[in-house]
């Protein structure tokens, strides 16, 4: 069993890696969004082997479902030339790969001199409950709507604002277009619309 | 074969990294810029859901999901001005984005 687990995640995290070198590495941007999605779905791989479903299936609906057909959207709707973005590729190659070796060198730095205490499960604020009695779905659901509700709350009003603000700075009204204003309709009177002309017996107007 | 807390934490590590990267090879292109930092974003999380699998805490996992809101809503936000910058101007090359003289 534990091999198995072992072997699936070396590919997960192996797949992860290498589609997150491709998403900056590819030459089209569209192909970048496809490694993206890749990405994801494999990270989702990984938190379903931690234990924790819930957040694996949130990562596919979310990530995949939302946010990366939304790049794909605006990649394939922009007119842009994307061979030209890439001049210069290779000049910033090396600065680039100096301060990520930097990066890496020091995190791994800190992953590999850190022991964590052996009593710190005591010390957890919302313990794990046992796996048997309630699965991590319920668990989640069951502090995430009591204890850390304003935050979960605050979490709808992020959404909330980033989605009006996506509407308010892409919506534009096209001049020239004729539209419905109910305001005019309801406000229009008689006198706007009709005109009474005497007209002379025997002529016209 | 023991997988265990710095196992994903150093995967964790190699995707911020390469997130990190990105942002400096491309630096004319706005989209993979952002999706740079949906990368790092992402390897954050990786590192919220491992420390609270492994400290048996499930508070890690509600930042996790904070997180990945936060995430959604910068991706949104971010694409709709790109979008908005490109239907002014025509282009979204980085250098070109000069109009605040920053």
């Amino acid at each position: 069993m534990q091999i198995v687990t072992a072997l699936f995640f070396y590919l997960f995290a192996s797949i992860t890696v290498a589609a997150g070198f491709m998403v900056i590495a590819s030459r089209n941007p569209v192909h970048s969004v496809l490694f993206l999605i890749l990405a994801f779905v494999n990270s989702a791989g990984l938190f379903i082997l931690l234990g924790a479903e819930f957040l694996a299936m949130i990562l596919i609906v979310v990530y995949v479902g939302a946010v990366a057909v939304l790049f794909l959207f605006v990649v394939m709707m922009l007119d842009v030339d994307f061979a030209e973005l890439r001049a210069g590729f290779l000049r910033y190659l090396p600065v680039g790969a100096l301060i990520g070796v930097i990066l890496l060198i020091e995190l791994v730095l800190v992953v590999g001199s850190w022991t964590i205490t052996a009593d710190v499960s005591a010390r957890a604020t919302a313990p794990v409950p046992p796996l048997a009695n309630v699965t991590n779905t319920e668990a989640l659901g069951r502090i995430l709507y009591t204890k850390y509700v304003y935050f979960f709350e605050a979490a709808g009003m992020i959404l909330l604002v980033a989605m009006i603000g996506a509407i308010v700075l892409t919506l534009h009204h096209k001049e020239g277009v004729k539209r419905q204003s109910i305001p005019r309709q309801v406000g229009r009177r008689r006198e706007d619309g009709v005109e009474i002309k005497q007209v002379e017996t025997g002529k016209g107007i | 074969m023991e997988i265990g807390l710095s196992h994903y934490l150093t995967v964790a590590a190699i995707l911020f990294t390469l997130g990190v990267f990105g942002i400096f090879l491309n630096r004319k292109n706005v989209i993979v810029i952002l999706m740079s930092i949906e990368l790092m974003l992402l390897a954050v999380n990786i590192n919220m859901v491992a420390f609270s699998v492994h400290l048996g805490d499930m508070v890690g996992q509600v930042f996790a999901l904070l997180i990945l809101t936060v995430a959604a809503a910068e991706a949104a936000i971010g694409l709709a001005i790109v979008v908005v910058y490109y239907r002014n101007r025509g282009s979204i090359a980085v250098e070109d984005i000069n109009l605040m003289k920053g």
